[in-house]
């Protein structure tokens, strides 16, 4: 109920931004000039603009950002048709979870991701399979699941957008973020 | 070489004969141009009369209906503007000449003022009897002029091929412009690209309801998949799955009241019914494999299709969603997914996996034979329009992402051109009213 009280406000706040001046196009799309006739009034779309307004702030975990700390590692990268966590990034994993496990306030982000062949739904799907790997790989290492929550990028977000095997093994990845870090 | 690919590579030939370039004038930057390759077994004569008094229109009529009706590749659209005098009544038709240039049929018509608006009467005439096969009249202001010839155009159609027709419509679709995304929609002809939604981080997989006033789609804007709904009317939005997890592949119900998602909050991609407005609990669907996902309901409502691992390799699956188990309907080649039957439920269209790629591929569900409709090899979303005979698709030329498409028997195929960006994810919507 209280997930269901939550979204509703959510919802609520989000058609009180959508109704704002400050989300209206940003650019002049094609003039319908006729609103009078007999169309139906969905042929005249609105639009809405997210591009406007600031990213949040990272939140300044200095122990996760510091590039000697091997916790300012965040990318596990996975080998084709493969959903398992290789043991060159057991280090990596184990000193998340260990930060975890050390700071019960702090949540993870695991998003998986993947190349660009196949369906982007698909895609979705194995992406979140990567991110459920990590998790689970956390899990046995005592990490709440409250702590955790894995989501997909599928090849929505690739690091290299060329067609090479290269490429492609650098977009199938987990990246780790930390809830409050700017996105990238 | 299948007769498919024959058919495509005779059609390329004919291309540099034959290719038309459809430019809007006075358009957004954002139109698209539509470039046609092959025709249809069966080309219908026509011949298309300017109406009376169109060029005073800002927006004429007779040269939309004849570029929507030569870019189905099924019909000849001969011309009849040099005829003195121009018939614009059955009274004054004389089928001689039309009939010298091999017409069978001529659509001829008026626009007269009407108050503050105009009639437009189009007829559609049988150049050998003078007999007149239908007649299409509404009243319409000046900027309603694109939408009336999509629908006289719409009744041509119908009357000479027997099946509907599916100009009158809009398609929906993502472009991506730097890290600028937006979702865009547009006259099924390219014409009057508005973007209705604009983000910086990655939109996807719209979906029309069967109405064609909301769009649903997955929204990356919170650093997560989560499925919004909106009005095209309003632009108002709402949540209609955001769980813990991943929240992806709406697919709008028949009536409009539910939506099939896929959600990894219980573990594993799992399809799940949800209230179209985001109220309720969502009700699990599927329970076997890691990964279900991509559904699509059948016409009827009582099924999903969807995309399963369970097998082992992707394959497409039907299920009741009033309970009850699933079949497997796919069974040719490794990979299939993305399926969407047609409207009258005999043709699935698909992304199958063959030597070349990920490519368009229609299965006929009596034969359950998959046949892959195109030559490229990143193919994604295919979409069918709402008569069920051309399927709108993703495809990727030169290294960026465009939209494509192909006629269900893979006779005829259309390029759709953007000036810019990368253009993914098509969805094709019902027919407008």
């Amino acid at each position: 109920m209280k997930k269901i009280a939550a979204s509703l406000l959510l919802t609520a706040l989000l058609a009180a931004c959508a109704s704002q001046p400050g989300t209206q196009p940003t650019q002049p799309t094609t003039p319908i000039t006729d609103k009078s006739g007999n169309d139906s009034a969905s042929t005249n779309p609105a639009s809405v603009d997210l591009t406007k307004g600031s990213t949040t702030d990272a939140k300044g975990y200095n122990v996760l950002t510091d590039p000697n700390n091997i916790l300012s590692s965040r990318r596990i990268y996975f080998d084709y048709d493969s959903y398992v966590v290789k043991p060159e990034f057991n280090e990596m994993v184990e000193a998340h979870s260990k930060y975890l496990n050390e700071h019960k306030d702090a949540k993870l982000i695991v998003q998986g991701n993947t190349d660009n062949r196949g369906t982007a739904e698909y895609n979705l799907a194995l992406g979140q399979k990567r991110a459920d790997a990590v998790k689970k790989q956390m899990n046995a290492l005592g990490v709440a699941d409250s702590q955790l929550e894995t989501v997909s990028f599928g090849k929505e977000k690739p690091l290299e957008s060329a067609d090479t095997e290269e490429a492609w093994a650098r977009n199938r990845r987990a990246e780790l973020v930390y809830d409050g870090e700017a996105a990238k | 070489m299948t007769p498919l690919q024959q058919v495509w590579k005779q059609a390329r030939r004919l291309m540099l004969a034959t290719a038309v370039l459809l430019g809007a004038a006075g358009a957004a930057r954002a139109d698209m141009t539509i470039e046609v390759v092959g025709t249809g077994a069966t080309q219908y004569p026509i011949a298309i009369a300017p109406f009376q008094n169109e060029v005073q229109q800002q927006q004429p009529v007779t040269p939309v209906v004849g570029d929507d009706l030569k870019r189905s590749g099924l019909f000849n659209v001969i011309g009849a503007g040099d005829l003195s005098p121009v018939p614009y009544t059955v009274a004054q038709f004389n089928g001689a000449p039309l009939k010298a240039r091999g017409a069978q049929t001529a659509l001829i018509g008026t626009i007269a003022p009407d108050g503050d608006a105009f009639l437009v009467t189009a007829t559609l005439v049988d150049v050998g009897s003078k007999n007149t096969l239908v007649t299409f009249q509404r009243r319409a202001t000046a900027g309603q002029m694109r939408r009336v010839a999509h629908q006289i155009a719409d009744v041509v159609y119908q009357k000479l091929t027997g099946e509907p027709g599916a100009f009158n419509s809009r398609i929906a679709y993502v472009v991506k412009m730097g890290k600028r995304y937006e979702l865009q929609v547009a006259d099924a002809d390219g014409y009057g690209a508005q973007s209705v939604l604009a983000s910086n981080q990655p939109i996807m997989s719209p979906k029309w309801s069967p109405d064609g006033g909301r769009l649903a789609y997955v929204s990356f804007e919170e650093q997560k998949p989560i499925v919004y709904g909106q009005d095209l009317g309003t632009g108002r939005r709402w949540k209609i799955a955001a769980f813990k997890g991943s929240n992806s592949a709406p697919a709008w119900s028949p009536n409009g009241q539910q939506l099939a998602v896929t959600l990894t909050r219980d573990g594993g991609s799992q399809i799940f019914i949800v209230n179209a407005d985001g109220s309720g609990s969502p009700r699990r669907l599927t329970n076997t494999g890691e990964i279900n996902t991509e559904a699509s309901f059948t016409p009827d409502g009582g099924s999903v299709l969807f995309t399963s691992d369970r097998g082992g390799s992707p394959q497409i699956y039907r299920q009741p969603v009033g309970g009850g188990g699933a079949e497997r309907i796919t069974f040719q080649n490794g990979y299939n997914a993305s399926g969407k039957l047609s409207p009258d439920g005999k043709t699935l269209t698909l992304i199958t996996r063959t030597e070349r790629g990920f490519q368009v591929a229609v299965m006929d569900m009596a034969s359950r034979q998959i046949q892959a409709l195109t030559d490229t090899g990143l193919d994604d979303a295919p979409t069918f329009a709402s008569n069920g005979r051309m399927i709108l698709y993703e495809t990727d030329i030169g290294g960026r992402g465009a939209l494509a498409a192909v006629s269900s028997d893979g006779r005829v195929k259309q390029r759709l051109r953007s000036t810019s960006g990368d253009v993914r994810q098509p969805a094709w919507g019902p027919l407008l009213k």
